[in-house]
């Protein structure tokens, strides 16, 4: 792709936020929407503005929570999926336990954290963590078996220990798929730190939407979410520059050289 | 064949029997015995599922036998023999890697620095005709590149010994014809001992000086020809009655195998 295609791909990015804003002002115009049920997106930009520096403070614990959980899911969940590819005793250890706790849902769980660490940050980082973690461990599970049987077989030919394999030939080839279970886990670290958020908390943008709403001041409400999706795809794009970086040589990357 | 010296390689009286969960399991090898010598360019024919993968990967050491012994140079296998090369079918050309490191992956995998080697995996590529294609990934290549970036790995540590599993059986047919050309070339420089598999008669007779006829599963050797045409052989051994003559000694093999109806 070369440089005047980017900025073609980003104007029509913009263009299409462009759009879809005029068209909100219009729907809101044409059918008279009251501001409680959808605000136009200037009164969403005016109470953005007004409540900047609450949204500002309220982002950064938001984020905080969600950079904490995510950054612990992925400490333990690839280290965790390299196990168990590497001892069967170690899969039938820990495999079914795992699959038993992601089969209780996440959110279940965020009344009992609150019980455990308080009104903190801590219940959120946990509930972030617990439901980043799982796609993780799958996908670096499955990166790592997808190798081609004959690969091992070569190398076993060219006298490789199993160290060796593992860092030139297992973990390169599960990079594709480790990067896929990464984005997934970063859109659902947003979703468990605000999850937390909502169940108790003094702070963070799960805090104001519960305020907001409780008040109908949805022009906040509206502000809130506008804030919270840009968070949301800041991170996830984070780790797609991540991952261009990382493989730029994967069938998915070669359209787009860094 | 009688002789007095240790061949190359002795296959003496091989089993291989797949287990399964329920049953006896697959009987793939039965009773093979073959000897192979230093030099010789021996290919293997056989009907799908006769074990031909199985051997070679039994001379490898990567696959034990059930019953009888293989054994190299008068060692007996009972590890990974890492003094080979190996091509199968696909090329597994690592996509994170440029031709010259996916070539340099023979020695980084031995442990060995690869960087005393670029020199001579450079001079290799450049002999099957990839001079210039060092630095592309593999993703840039066609499929017959991309086997001889694969033939040029199984070769860059000058191995005595070279098993080719079906390594031309996804090339299309002018590039297949080129790329035999070449590793004749390369074995005749080189001397080395080349055990081949495919399904192509044409093929087998073309590289080989035995060729080897297995039967259906289990497979056992029905036949073994030696192929007596000149070399260096060209493209033109083909039109002559000497090649249609084996080849139709093969194909009638397969007939009465029933292999071929
Ligand atoms: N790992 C395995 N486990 C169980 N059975 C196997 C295994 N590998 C091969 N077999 C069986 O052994 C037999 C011989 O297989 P092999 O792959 O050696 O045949 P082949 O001659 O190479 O066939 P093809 O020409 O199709 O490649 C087949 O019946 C196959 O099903
Ligand atoms: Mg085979």
């Amino acid at each position: 792709m070369t440089r005047d295609d980017r900025w073609r791909n980003a104007a029509w990015t913009i263009l299409s936020f462009v759009l879809i804003i005029a068209l909100w002002d219009l729907v809101v115009r044409v059918f008279h929407l009251p501001t409680y049920l959808v605000p136009s997106p200037g009164t969403v930009m005016g109470a953005g503005l007004e409540q900047w520096p609450l949204l500002l403070e309220q982002s950064l614990w938001t984020s905080g929570a969600i950079l904490a959980g995510y950054l612990a899911a992925v400490l333990v969940a690839v280290p965790l999926g390299m196990l168990i590819v590497a001892s069967p005793l170690l899969e039938r250890l820990l495999y079914p336990p795992m699959v038993a706790t992601q089969s209780i849902p996440k959110i279940a769980l965020a009344p009992l954290f609150v019980v455990w660490f308080g009104f903190g940050i801590w219940p959120k980082v946990s509930v972030a963590f617990l439901i980043a973690f799982f796609p993780i461990v799958v996908d670096t599970i499955v990166g790592l078996r997808g190798i081609d049987p004959a690969m091992i077989q070569l190398a076993r030919s060219m006298g490789a220990p199993r160290w060796r394999m593992f860092l030139k030939l297992r973990l390169p080839h599960a990079l594709p798929s480790i990067f896929g279970g990464l984005k997934v886990a970063s859109t659902l670290a947003v979703v468990g730190a605000l999850t937390g958020e909502f169940i108790g908390s003094d702070r963070g943008l799960g805090y104001v939407l519960v305020q907001a709403s409780g008040q109908l001041n949805t022009p906040l409400l509206f502000a809130t979410l506008v804030v919270l999706s840009v968070i949301a795809m800041a991170f996830f794009y984070a780790i797609e520059v991540l991952e261009r970086v990382c493989i730029p040589w994967h069938v998915s990357q070669r359209g787009h050289p860094v | 064949m009688t002789q007095t010296s240790e061949p190359f390689i002795r296959i003496d009286q091989v089993e291989k029997r797949y287990p399964a969960r329920r049953g006896e399991g697959t009987l793939a090898l039965d009773e093979l015995t073959l000897s192979i010598d230093s030099g010789e360019f021996v290919s293997l024919l056989g009907p799908s599922g006769c074990g031909k993968s199985t051997l070679l990967s039994m001379v490898a050491g990567l696959t034990r036998p059930t019953r009888g012994d293989i054994a190299i140079g008068g060692r007996p296998i009972q590890a990974p023999y890492t003094e080979l090369g190996m091509v199968f079918q696909s090329d597994l050309l690592l996509d994170w890697r440029t031709v010259i490191d996916n070539v340099l992956l023979q020695f980084e995998m031995r442990g060995i620095d690869p960087r005393g080697h670029r020199e001579q995996a450079r001079a290799l590529i450049a002999s099957v005709g990839l001079a210039g294609f060092e630095a592309k990934h593999p993703w840039e290549l066609s499929g017959g590149m991309r086997q001889r970036v694969a033939i040029c790995r199984a070769l860059v540590h000058d191995p005595a010994l070279l098993l080719m599993d079906e390594p031309f059986g996804a090339l299309d047919a002018l590039t297949r014809e080129q790329i035999q050309l070449d590793l004749q070339r390369i074995w005749q420089s080189r001397r080395k001992t080349v055990l081949f598999v495919t399904h192509s008669i044409a093929e087998a007779v073309f590289l080989s000086d035995r060729v080897v006829v297995m039967t259906p599963r289990p497979g056992r050797i029905h036949a073994v020809l030696d192929i007596a045409l000149p070399r260096p052989r060209d493209l033109a051994v083909r039109e002559s009655a000497q090649f249609s003559a084996y080849v139709r000694e093969v194909g009638h093999i397969f007939q009465a195998l029933g292999v071929l109806k």
